[in-house]
């Protein structure tokens, strides 16, 4: 099937490795994959606390420039803030014709334009599950997942709000989805009561103590359940989880040790894939004795520095090393 | 006999209550006049022992017309995006979007004291409006400088970790249209300074 691919800024670099896996899972999955045409960023949960005119303008400029493609009217996003901003344009866009004309003039200005309604936005989960659906997946699995306990994360905005007619593809207090596709890959499935709890977003930030708080509780749940590694499926929470969680530690004086991964990794693994080209090694919590349980070996990270082009800002830059 | 001052200034012209306006400046229904004061929304909020006032408080003080007392809250600047309250509101109160116009009426209205979350909402979108893309790199290293110096040493372990992770670009990406995303967002800011 094919889709439209809103990549988002996170996947650019930070979650580098979700976008690479994303892509090497696609190919065996059957989805094809349109990355949308000179992207911009969604604006997070940052333009819209400053200007609600401008905010949703922006995100409009990506629903223009996708529905352009004429071959898919299906829009993909695996980040799950770019997913309900596209979500929230469309939806309310089509429901507030004020709303839908005033983002049209600015579109306007760019000579753009987008009507309420005319895409699908779906997050990759809900497309993997429901497009592909657990059957097609269970078929594919070459290396199961078995021994592996796993805590399965979904975070708020892929199941929270309710928006439009179809609400949403997953239940918003207890989703369901990402534990059964782990269980078809062969995983021990952890009934994890946090699992559609918040990571703390842009808090980490704004307020230490709020978002560290955060992201202990969800750490130390996944901890006292004996979960290998939490599975996730966004980029803010595997930044707050992973890279936060030893500021974390030092915060609260703790010692936890609890790797995060993305789910479309752990679908690559159980495909037999191996571990490096699905971007496994880049976490910054160490995966490599959780997952020498199912007998995956994990290389040592390369060093990747790219140089900066010639037009870049000045900026610091690292030596580059073998 | 002493005048009492009346918001009814001519037949037909009334000063906007600040309920009115709350409603004006989110989009959609945001249903905010249907709330009953169940004070479900705060017992749903993750991050709400550090709020001054609960939601439930901050909508009664809407209705009450406490303007002043409302954009000086930190409310809305700890609410988390999380939307626990708005899916469990039996009135189905948008509060998340109502979060979101308290905070932009306090930039507006310049009530809200503390500068760090404004500032970092700032700071992010300064690159994404010059470049089209958001610069993790350039966001937090001027975000520290500014709010939270000594936080680079704290901070530097993780910098560093995903520096050799290849995980932080050193220079933002800048999208090829540019100059139209500027005349979007141009035309996109005349049009909410006229609402």
């Amino acid at each position: 099937m094919k889709y439209s691919y809103f990549p988002g800024c996170s996947l650019e670099r930070n979650a580098s490795a979700y976008h690479v896996s994303a892509m090497a899972i696609a190919e065996p999955l059957g989805m094809e994959f349109i990355e949308v045409d000179d992207w911009n960023c969604c604006g997070a949960t940052e333009y819209i606390s400053l200007n609600l005119t401008a905010s949703y303008a922006l995100i409009a400029r990506n629903l223009a420039q996708a529905s352009k493609e004429t071959s898919t009217k299906q829009l993909v996003a695996p980040c799950s803030a770019c997913y309900l901003n596209l979500k929230k344009c469309d939806a309310y866009m089509k429901e507030s014709p004020s709303l839908e004309e005033k983002i049209n003039t600015a579109l306007a200005a760019g000579g753009l334009s987008y009507k309420g309604g005319t895409l699908k936005v779906r997050h990759l989960l809900d497309v993997v599950v429901n497009d592909i659906g657990y059957d097609a997946i269970a078929a594919k699995v070459t290396k199961p997942l078995k021994g592996l306990r796993v805590a399965p994360y979904y975070g708020c905005m892929i199941v929270r709000p309710k928006l439009g007619e179809n609400g949403t593809f997953d239940n918003p207090e207890y989703p369901t989805t990402l534990d059964k596709l782990l269980k078809v890959l062969g995983a021990t499935v952890i009934d994890f009561p946090l699992k559609a709890h918040c990571c703390g977003g842009h808090m980490t930030q704004i307020s230490e103590s709020t978002g560290f708080e955060l992201i202990r509780r969800l750490i130390k749940g996944a901890t006292d359940y004996k979960a290998d590694l939490i599975v996730t499926l966004c980029p803010m929470c595997q930044l707050n989880l992973d890279a936060f969680q030893g500021a974390m530690n030092s915060h609260f004086n703790t010692s936890y040790h609890m790797p995060v991964l993305y789910f479309t990794q752990m679908i690559g693994l159980a495909f037999g894939m191996d571990a490096a080209s699905l971007g496994i090694g880049t976490e910054l919590v160490d995966a490599r004795a959780a997952l020498a349980k199912i007998g995956v070996e994990v290389p040592e990270a390369e060093l990747v520095v790219k140089k900066p082009p010639k037009e870049a800002l000045p900026m610091p830059s690292m030596p580059e090393e073998k | 006999m002493s005048t009492v001052s009346v918001s009814l200034t001519q037949e037909g012209s009334r000063k906007k209550s600040f309920l009115e306006e709350v409603i004006e400046h989110t989009p959609g229904d945001c249903r905010l006049s249907s709330c009953i004061q169940c004070g479900t929304c705060g017992g749903s909020c993750p991050s709400g022992q550090d709020m001054d006032h609960t939601p439930r408080a901050i909508f009664a003080m809407i209705s009450a017309g406490l303007k002043k007392d409302v954009l000086k809250s930190n409310t809305p600047w700890f609410c988390v995006s999380c939307y626990y309250c708005m899916v469990r509101c039996p009135q189905s109160v948008h509060i998340t979007d109502i979060m979101y116009t308290l905070k932009r009426l306090a930039i507006q209205e310049k009530m809200y004291d503390d500068s760090k979350a404004p500032d970092f909402s700032k700071t992010f979108i300064e690159w994404v409006e010059n470049y089209g893309r958001a610069f993790e790199l350039g966001l937090m290293s001027m975000h520290m400088i500014k709010h939270n110096p000594f936080g680079v040493f704290k901070m530097a372990g993780m910098g560093m970790g995903m520096i050799s992770k290849g995980r932080m670009a050193f220079t933002p990406t800048r999208i090829k249209g540019m100059d139209s995303l500027k005349a979007i967002l141009n035309k996109a800011k005349e049009l909410e300074a006229m609402a």
